[in-house]
């Protein structure tokens, strides 16, 4: 065992994994945090719906599609000057935050403009029938509607940036990705490579059955 | 209660403009349930959704218990629409609520007390016969216990006026019988005024009080349903009256007969007048087709007879003194 482990450094392993972890719950909550209120407007501003507004829609819809477009790795250097102004530096975990931000939030919102979608007009109707305004049509009706479908789209974004992760190893963030290419593929460290690739999966797994069950506890249909 | 005047809707899409709506006038009195039928694409829907304006009408104006609808802020419309309850084909309730949440929804919408809101979701439930199913999501329900929900949920916030959405369309027959016979309670003890949209005939018959027929966008007629239904003035609505109807073939009518179609209305239903009158002036008579029933409990007959061997004239005077509604099918054969 200790053989094939010779390469392994642990705590490094370690302080890579926390990083790891520090920029994904970092990154989610604000993908979250931005993608749901441009969801929202993505849907509302919608042919047909609610606040139907057809420029609104467009400039959103570009803003979007352009986000998500740009390779991320391309978004991390080209965000550099914007992340030194929000954070104050363009290195380490704070440094990687805002591009996974930039580039998950677009993607996420995407989501949850189909999970909005899904929901019946009928409930929508429904709801203004009862004299509900468009905020309490949004927030008492739409969202809990939907949420089985913006839950599930949090676990794909999730996800996404874990791998996402492993390329903010270019702006010096470490992580257990950028461990996998500078010790296992770049040095051949074949062991290193391995544990880095086991603990990943453990994550993406983890991470997949938990966001199984929030959907399931959400569904009633 | 509730007045539509010159009321017109039109959809404009890429195959060019369709009017929905064409200049309708319609009252509806307090306590009545009113009828609106027509086939599909008639305009039913687009009709019923100017009373709580959901559908904005491009002309005219609509009153709901004297506030003019089209008049109102956008604060004021909000507050009359709870005033107005609406049930619908599919209930639309929110799966992702329970029963009780459903029902409890419009009160917390308008921010009542949570004991006022508990208090009064336990009395509609109990009121609805779904006390135990409080608990349950509507996904656990079937049709006709959805429905109830919906119409818990529409009478929440004791509303004046229930608009009812092709509200028995989805159900079986069994399930529309329950929840007709339910609104028409509704109606009876809340003095509730009922607007119903429907293209099932039968539901019209049970519990209309009086009836609209919508064909492109227009009222072509309306009236008492018992009135329209036995003496069916336009082309649309007879069309609609003959659906399902068994009628009878030319060629099964006796040689020299001379046809009548005689509507008893009221106690006369069950009175032996046809015979007294053949007996009387000596006058044989074969029944063509016929039904006995009843259009919002009140009950009808209406046969097509041929008279044969006597005189017929006379026969048909007397009916008539008698109270007996003829009219002429086609004359001798």
């Amino acid at each position: 065992m200790d053989g094939f482990f010779a390469n392994v450094d642990w705590p490094e392993i370690a302080r890579a994994s926390r990083d790891t972890l520090l920029m994904l719950g970092g990154s989610m909550a604000l993908t979250v945090g931005f993608g749901i209120p441009l969801g929202v407007l993505l849907y509302l501003s919608g042919k047909g719906r609610l606040a139907a507004n057809p420029v609104v829609n467009a400039v959103l819809s570009l803003v979007v599609n352009i986000l998500r477009s740009v390779p991320f790795i391309i978004l991390l250097i080209v965000m550099l000057p914007v992340t030194v102004l929000l954070v104050g530096t363009s290195l380490g975990v704070a440094g990687a935050i805002p591009p996974l931000v930039v580039g998950a939030a677009p993607f996420y919102a995407r989501l949850v403009e189909t999970a909005l979608r899904e929901v019946d007009k009928g409930v929508v109707e429904a709801t203004q029938a009862m004299g509900g305004s468009t905020f309490q049509i949004v927030t008492r009706a739409l969202l809990p509607e939907a949420m089985p479908g913006i839950l599930a789209g949090a676990t794909v974004t999730a996800i996404a940036l874990v791998s996402y992760t492993a390329m903010a190893g270019v702006v010096g963030a470490g992580g257990l990705g950028d461990l996998a290419i500078r010790f296992g593929y770049q040095r051949f460290q074949t062991d290193v490579m391995v544990v880095t690739v086991v603990l990943l999966l453990l994550l993406v797994q983890l991470l997949q059955m938990l966001g199984d069950r929030l959907v399931a506890a959400v569904s009633h249909r | 209660m509730i007045r539509l005047e010159g009321v017109t809707r039109r959809f404009r899409s890429a195959a060019g403009e369709r009017v929905a709506l064409d200049a309708v006038d319609l009252t509806v009195e307090a306590g009545q349930v009113f009828g609106v039928v027509g086939r599909s694409g008639a305009g039913k829907s687009t009709l019923i959704r100017t009373i709580n304006l959901l559908e904005r009408p491009d002309a005219g104006t609509v009153t709901v218990d004297g506030r003019e609808m089209t008049a109102l802020a956008p604060a004021e419309l909000r507050a009359a629409r709870r005033r107005i309850g609406m049930i619908f084909q599919h209930f639309n309730l929110l799966n992702a609520k329970t029963v009780a949440e459903n029902v409890a929804f419009p009160l917390r919408l308008e921010g009542r007390p949570a004991a006022e809101v508990d208090r009064r979701v336990a009395d509609l439930l109990e009121q609805l016969g779904l006390s135990e199913h409080g608990k349950k999501h509507p996904a656990q329900l079937s049709g006709g216990q959805k429905q109830r929900v919906g119409i818990a949920r529409a009478l929440a916030c004791e509303p004046g006026v229930l608009l009812c959405d092709e509200a028995t369309s989805a159900l079986d027959p069994e399930t529309t019988d329950e929840i007709l016979s339910l609104l028409d309670q509704l109606n009876r003890d809340l003095k509730l005024t009922i607007v119903l949209i429907t293209h099932q005939m039968e539901v019209v018959r049970r519990v209309c009080d009086r009836v609209a027929v919508l064909k492109d966008g227009r009222v072509v007629e309306q009236g008492a349903t018992a009135d329209v239904f036995l003496h069916p003035r336009h082309a649309a609505t007879r069309a609609m009256l003959a659906e399902g109807e068994e009628g009878f073939e030319t060629a099964d009518v006796p040689p020299g007969g001379r046809l009548a179609k005689l509507t008893f209305r009221g106690g006369s239903t069950y009175e032996p007048e046809l015979s007294r009158v053949a007996r009387s002036v000596g006058v044989d008579y074969s029944i063509l087709s016929g039904r006995i029933s009843r259009i919002r409990g009140e009950p009808y007959g209406q046969l097509v007879v041929a008279f044969t061997g006597g005189d017929a004239e006379a026969a048909v005077a007397q009916l008539t003194a008698r109270g007996v509604a003829v009219e002429d099918v086609g004359g001798t054969v």
